[in-house]
């Protein structure tokens, strides 16, 4: 299957998680990287250049640090103005439905959203991109989180990395995970 | 030699301002300056000719100036109309002085010298009044340049002729060995300034010591102009074949800048001294005749030169002002005159006389430079075969000028919808633009009829994107008063049009800022910054830009405060590019994000 990473960080330079595991996902064989905030540092979307990518891939991956427990501006920005009516829903809809699949980077460790610990369930906070998923179509595959507390060794970071790539590998495979996984490497 | 300075300083200090409020121009300050404080006024300082002497190295650095501006291909691009037009300019000149003075029975060495004399024109005031009108760069200014040169190389035949026709033959003539020295000074000149001059200016700027720079400098224009005149050529000529050769060097700039002062504070002394040396004797005792003179030749000559610029296909404005740049005698015809006198071609009072006349003629060109730029030019820029245009269409937007700024401005008001009357004072533009299927008319917007023609009364916008700064803000001006329905958009050339515009509070955009920024973002880019943080740190810088200019501009009224802004904006820029420098490293080393 083609895999079409939409990798969205607005200060790259300064997270080494997300770093490492961009650079998994070039190693990747089939997989197309594409980075946001280096295409549009104005915000400005090139729209039909986005969904040209869209049609291209069968499944849409896509890596952001959560932020205020949800995704970056652009993240958002890219879904209003590429997820347009009739292009990705709507009853003539070009788009025929994707496989999703959400790599998000935590500032705490994923066990953080627990019951006993936080108010929220990760995948309670990201339920207005599983709602995205689901008016449109497509099938949500599941969350692959990570997070650290403190500053995380190279050796943890080699292992997310490690298990982001066998990920993406697998997807290109077409061994897609199973609907609404819980992906947790660290855990 | 203290109280002397004391009171050229003092006068320039008074009289320049004073002048150029009034729209005279500086070079008409300085000369009336030299008046009152020289023999005929106040007699605070009564020798003229010495002054007058030390102060033409003021030309003399001009000269290199305009050198350093003109590389030697820039020079061999001009190469037709300094001679062309120049050779045409000095002959027929001098013939016509002499015709008219053998038709006025006078003898044909005297009106030969006077011919000669009068074709000269002053580099000085020319080149000055031109500069601070901002038409050096126009057809006109050019042109009136080349002529320039070329008088100055034609000093060598000019001396041959006066030696030859002085009736007591001296040792004047310098005839074939002259021009071989002449041409052997410009090849050394050659030689010198590619295997000796760079490396040596390299290693005088390797010392660090800025002041022996500049003595260098100052070392090097004397000594090419002391060469020059050791072998008969004009100081001006020698520094300014100095200048064209050292105008590739890497140290252009830095010599340009240290130069710059010089130049400008010895030129007001020039022209102080030549206000001096005016001997208001013969304009008191003579008056008709002193001045009949010297309108006969100043108009003889402007229409020489408009003539000549037809010839040489300069037309309109370019024409105008080619002729009034050149219409005076210029200052070289003091040392003729002088020479000839020595001679015996002349007696005394002849070369009174012809000195009084040459001076008349020198106060002339400030007045005809304000009566070209205020009555003649904005008539001339109607175009005499073309009458504005008659605007059919009423638009919802008037775009007055369709040049580089003006029709980014348009095309992207056309390309949405919006209906565009586009107006431009070029009619050739207008021509062109038409054959493109834009509507387009021709006439000056400066003009409230235009506008009223081009209906402003039911427009929305009015964008001014006209290159004249001034134009574009008495416009505003009127426009805002008048109609103060139309909302106004203008485009300001840099900060100092920015300045006048948040004065009267017409939004503006200056022409080059946010493209400057831009190449500013596409350096940190290229330096390897996250095309987001660059983006950041740019915007970060319009508005920092953009909010010290609305403050500057509030404080305008009091320039010590202007001064002490701009010295405090340096030093807030300052701190903000270091903190942005220092916040850009702390984001690169600590992993502060997930």
């Amino acid at each position: 299957m083609r895999v079409l990473v939409l990798y969205c960080h607005p200060n790259h330079p300064a997270s080494q998680l997300n770093r490492s595991l961009r650079a998994a996902a070039e190693n990747v064989h089939g997989v197309t990287l594409h980075d946001l905030y280096h295409h549009y540092p104005h915000g400005f979307i090139d729209t039909e250049q986005e969904q040209e990518l869209l049609q291209a891939h069968d499944v849409v991956v896509l890596q952001f640090p959560m932020y205020w427990y949800s995704t970056p501006p652009l993240l958002k920005a890219w879904q209003d103005e590429v997820l347009t009516f009739g292009f990705a829903y709507g009853q003539n809809r070009s788009l025929s439905p994707r496989q999703l699949l959400l790599a998000v980077s935590l500032g705490a460790h994923p066990n953080t959203y627990q019951r006993d610990k936080f108010a929220f369930e990760l995948h309670e906070l990201l339920r207005p991109l599983e709602a995205m998923s689901q008016y449109c179509g497509w099938e949500h595959r599941g969350i692959f989180s990570t997070g650290y507390e403190g500053n995380p060794s190279s050796d943890q970071l080699q292992l997310d990395a490690k298990r982001y790539q066998t990920l993406l590998e697998d997807c290109v495979a077409g061994k897609l995970p199973p609907l609404f996984s819980t992906l947790n490497p660290s855990c | 030699m203290l109280t002397d300075a004391l009171i050229y300083l003092l006068a320039a200090v008074i009289a320049v301002p004073l002048f150029k409020r009034f729209g005279l121009g500086a070079v008409l300050g300085y000369l009336v300056a030299g008046v009152v404080i020289g023999p005929a006024a106040l007699k605070l300082i009564n020798d003229a000719q010495s002054v007058l002497h030390f102060a033409e190295f003021g030309v003399v650095l001009l000269l290199f100036l305009v050198g350093l501006e003109l590389n030697p291909k820039k020079l061999w691009a001009l190469r037709l109309s300094i001679f062309g037009t120049g050779t045409v300019q000095i002959i027929v000149t001098a013939g016509l002085v002499v015709v008219v003075g053998q038709l006025l029975g006078i003898d044909w060495r005297i009106s030969m010298v006077a011919g000669i004399a009068f074709a000269m024109s002053s580099t000085a005031i020319a080149l000055a009044s031109l500069t601070e009108r901002n038409l050096m760069s126009t057809e006109g200014g050019k042109a009136g340049f080349s002529v320039l040169l070329f008088q100055d190389i034609a000093v060598i035949p000019a001396f041959l002729v006066l030696a030859a026709i002085a009736p007591a033959k001296g040792e004047g003539a310098l005839d074939t060995l002259g021009i071989v020295k002449a041409v052997g000074l410009i090849f050394s000149f050659i030689l010198i300034g590619r295997f000796l001059i760079r490396p040596v200016l390299r290693y005088i700027a390797n010392t660090g010591l800025k002041e022996v720079f500049i003595a260098f400098a100052l070392l090097l224009v004397l000594g090419a102009a002391v060469a020059a005149q050791a072998v008969g050529l004009s100081m001006a000529l020698g520094t300014f074949l100095a200048g064209v050769l050292l105008a590739d060097s890497e140290y252009r700039h830095e010599l340009e800048l240290d130069i710059e002062p010089f130049k400008g504070l010895l030129l007001g002394l020039f022209f102080i001294a030549v206000g001096m040396s005016v001997d208001l004797n013969l304009f008191v005792t003579q008056p008709a005749l002193v001045f009949g003179i010297a309108s006969a030749v100043v108009v003889g000559k402007l229409l020489l030169l408009l003539a000549i610029a037809r010839l040489f296909k300069l037309c309109g404005q370019d024409a105008a002002v080619f002729a009034v740049a050149l219409s005076q005698i210029g200052e070289f015809a003091f040392v003729l005159i002088a020479t000839a006198l020595n001679q015996g071609t002349l007696s005394h009072p002849q070369a009174d006389l012809m000195n009084a006349v040459v001076a008349a003629s020198m106060l002339s060109t400030p007045f005809l430079f304000i009566a070209l730029t205020r009555w003649v030019m904005p008539r001339l820029n109607r175009m005499p075969t073309r009458s504005t245009d008659v605007i059919e269409e009423k638009n919802e937007i008037i775009v007055a000028g369709f040049g580089r700024f003006g029709q980014v401005v348009a095309r992207l008001l056309i390309a949405r919808g919006f209906g565009v009357t586009l107006i431009d004072n070029n009619p050739n533009q207008v021509d062109f633009i038409r054959k493109f299927g834009f509507k387009a008319y021709y006439g000056d917007v400066s003009r409230l009829e235009v506008l009223e023609s081009a209906g402003i009364e039911n427009t929305q916008l009015l964008v001014l994107a006209t290159d004249d700064a001034e134009a574009t803000l008495e416009t505003a001006k009127l426009v805002k008063e008048k109609y103060p329905k139309v909302k106004i958009l203008a485009r300001a050339r840099g900060r100092t049009d920015g300045y006048a515009l948040e004065e009267i509070n017409i939004p503006f955009e200056r022409e080059t800022f946010r493209a400057a920024a831009a190449a500013g973002e596409k350096a940190l880019l290229m330096l390897g910054e996250s095309p987001h943080q660059a983006h950041r740190a740019i915007q970060t810088f319009i508005r920092h830009d953009e909010r010290l200019l609305k403050e500057g501009a509030m404080h305008r009224e009091d320039v010590k405060k202007l001064i002490d802004l701009a010295h405090k904006a340096r030093q807030d820029l300052a701190l903000l590019l270091t903190r942005e420098r220092a916040n850009a490293k702390s984001d690169t080393q600590q992993p502060v994000d997930w």
